[in-house]
């Protein structure tokens, strides 16, 4: 759902090298965040600053949406003595920032990834497990 | 073509009509379930029932000579427990999907590539990760149902065949897992339960003391029953459900203080008694936050998306196609029978796709469609139609080849389907999955068996599969 029509054609066209997956990186807890390890797949595909850039502005995104703090707290509270009703309404700060992720996801496929051949899956369509990065075969090399 | 044009007569499916494991799914997706939901019908019935006797018949005395608060606080109660419990039960718990075959394979390299190369008869570790959360070594098992490894504090919960992210309990009484997403129902559920039961305890007792001020307290209990009748009932259940929901409640209060669930203070995880400098890496360290931490925190989304529609990602129009069909593997995944054969058949699958991964170059990893898509949608209805019967591991080639299709059915990344051929003869696998295999041989009509019969493909990767194979029998 966040892919243009040109990534869609590109995927039916372009045949797939490999899959890269980036795991969860657990060290600080349960909350989402992802290693920040450069995969050797990608070494000659993208810029080892830029991919990590990526993934740490991912990181933070989704720190933002797990924050606790003053906001998420009275938006707890407020939910809780509607009983939850709330929410038929208006949608939780957590899907607004998965929204933002959306966008922000499939800014960087169009900008960065798709010129270089690569495409990233939005974490959410792999249950926040992996961030999946498909490369496709490199044409120009007449593989 | 002809998977295109039965796709296009085909109305778009809804993810949940698909989903693995053992949930109930009404109203188009919006409400989930466990299997088992009698006891969350009991639970109905008795705050119903009582509730109803308290407001038709308590209600009205006290209404009118205490004060008519009453019977509205009362109401607002059980509004509450039930939007609770509703929700409670009705929402994902926090379900964590299953693994893309994809993503499976890539694990197992890595697994692969961890415990190195071993000789026959080397027992490799069991799949686990250690990660340091906050000073203290966490491990994180392998779930072979789901082929992930778990996040920490997740857990696999057998009787919804799903891992759940934070599994707390299965709750029968709820009808659901508790987890992630709705510990906090749950926790206001037997809170507010707790308040509205001590409620009415407390203003049936009063109803028969101010009665029995006036009248006497023998002629009160003789006229009861004619005149309020089970009014002794709803001191019974009250009485009971008071001392085992409030004492539910005060555990589960002490819970969220020290921030644990109900599945690690059972297991004893981060008490003292295990190790002196034991101590649980996911507290805040105060009461207060770890409370509002698991109450008021952010609610976290569900990550199952139930009620999306089943996109098959690429078309797979031409029998050599190379586009992702990840979908199509995940419906395919998703109509395996017990987890019993799951775990067989995931067995299956891994020395399938560690076999060839030992060998493929990358070119065959993320790969591709499967080479027979056809078989795809035919795999369907094998792995639902059948009746485990008694089976003998088939010596003959098409039960083989049939093995081979199955295999290759759950793994299509692997192109090289034959190479599957060792794997099933080698095996000393338990009868379970064979069944399986078998019928697939009527369904095979349009497969070619010359591709089955390679033998010199066999021989090449013989050793790595019995390699791989003596790895997996012995997890």
């Amino acid at each position: 759902m966040a892919e243009t029509h040109s990534l869609q054609d590109m995927r039916q066209q372009a045949a797939i090298a490999a899959k890269v997956f980036i795991q969860r990186d657990y060290t600080s807890g349960t909350v989402c965040h992802f290693q920040t390890k450069f995969p050797s797949e990608l070494e000659n595909r993208i810029d080892k600053q830029q991919f990590e850039e990526t993934v740490r502005t991912l990181n933070n995104l989704y720190a933002e949406a797990e924050k606790l703090g003053g906001s998420s707290y009275l938006e707890g509270c407020l939910a809780c003595l509607t009983a939850y009703t709330i929410f038929l309404c208006m949608e939780t700060h957590y899907e607004k920032v998965l929204k933002k992720i959306a966008k922000f996801i499939q800014e960087q496929n169009d900008k960065i990834y798709a010129p270089r051949g690569l495409l990233l899956t939005d974490p959410i369509e792999r249950g926040l497990r992996v961030v999946e990065v498909t490369i496709f075969e490199d044409r120009s090399l007449g593989r | 073509m002809e998977t295109l044009g039965h796709k296009k007569k085909t109305t778009p499916r809804r993810k949940w009509q698909v989903f693995p494991g053992r949930n109930r799914f009404y109203c188009n997706g919006r409400v989930m379930m466990a299997r088992q939901t009698g006891v969350f019908y009991l639970t109905l019935v008795l705050i119903m029932v009582t509730s109803g006797l308290f407001f038709a018949f308590d209600c009205p005395f006290l209404a009118s000579n205490l004060t008519p608060a009453i019977p509205v606080i009362g109401g607002v109660l059980l509004f509450f427990v039930l939007g609770m419990l509703f929700r409670a039960s009705f929402s994902d718990p926090g379900f964590l999907p299953r693994a893309t075959p994809d993503e499976a394979a890539d694990l197992e390299r890595q697994i692969d590539a961890a415990n190195g190369p071993s000789g026959p008869g080397y027992r490799p570790p069991p799949r686990t990760r250690e990660v340091v959360i906050n000073g203290q070594t966490v491990k994180l098992k392998y779930c072979f149902t789901c082929k992930i490894f778990r996040p920490p504090r997740a857990s696999h919960c057998s009787l919804c065949d799903n891992c759940v992210e934070r599994f707390d309990h299965h709750c029968p009484w709820v009808g659901n897992c508790v987890g992630k997403r709705n510990y906090r129902f749950f926790y206001l559920f037997i809170l507010s339960l707790s308040f509205l039961t001590v409620f009415i305890f407390a203003f049936v007792i009063t109803h028969v003391i101010l009665r029995s001020n006036r009248t006497g307290f023998l002629s009160t209990l003789k006229d009861s029953p004619a005149r309020y009748p089970f009014t002794g009932e709803n001191v019974v259940v009250c009485f009971f459900s008071v001392w085992s929901i409030v004492g539910l409640s005060g555990f589960h209060t002490y819970l969220i203080s020290s921030n644990q669930t109900t599945n690690e203070d059972i297991k004893g995880l981060w008490s003292n008694k295990r190790a002196k400098d034991n101590y649980n890496p996911y507290s805040y360290g105060n009461i207060l936050t770890n409370c509002c931490a698991a109450l008021c925190g952010p609610l976290p989304p569900s990550l199952i998306d139930r009620r999306g529609f089943i996109q098959s990602v690429t078309p797979q129009p031409v029998s050599h196609s190379n586009g992702s069909s990840m979908y199509a593997s995940t419906q395919l995944h998703t109509h395996m029978c017990d987890q019993e054969h799951c775990i067989q058949n995931t067995k299956f699958v891994f020395q399938a796709a560690a076999t060839p991964l030992l060998h493929s170059d990358p070119v065959m990893i993320g790969g591709g469609g499967p080479p027979f898509p056809g078989k795809s949608s035919l795999g369907v209805p094998c792995a639902a139609s059948l009746a485990p019967s008694q089976p003998s591991l088939p010596s003959s080639m098409p039960g083989l080849g049939c093995a081979g299709d199955m295999l290759s059915l759950r793994d299509p990344d692997t192109h090289c389907h034959h190479h599957h051929f060792p794997s099933p003869e080698e095996t000393p696998l338990p009868p379970g999955p064979m069944p399986l295999t078998l019928p697939c041989a009527a369904h095979r009509g349009h497969m070619n068996p010359a591709q089955l019969y390679d033998p010199a493909s066999q021989d090449s990767l013989h050793e790595d599969s019995v390699r791989g194979l003596v790895k997996l029998s012995s997890v």
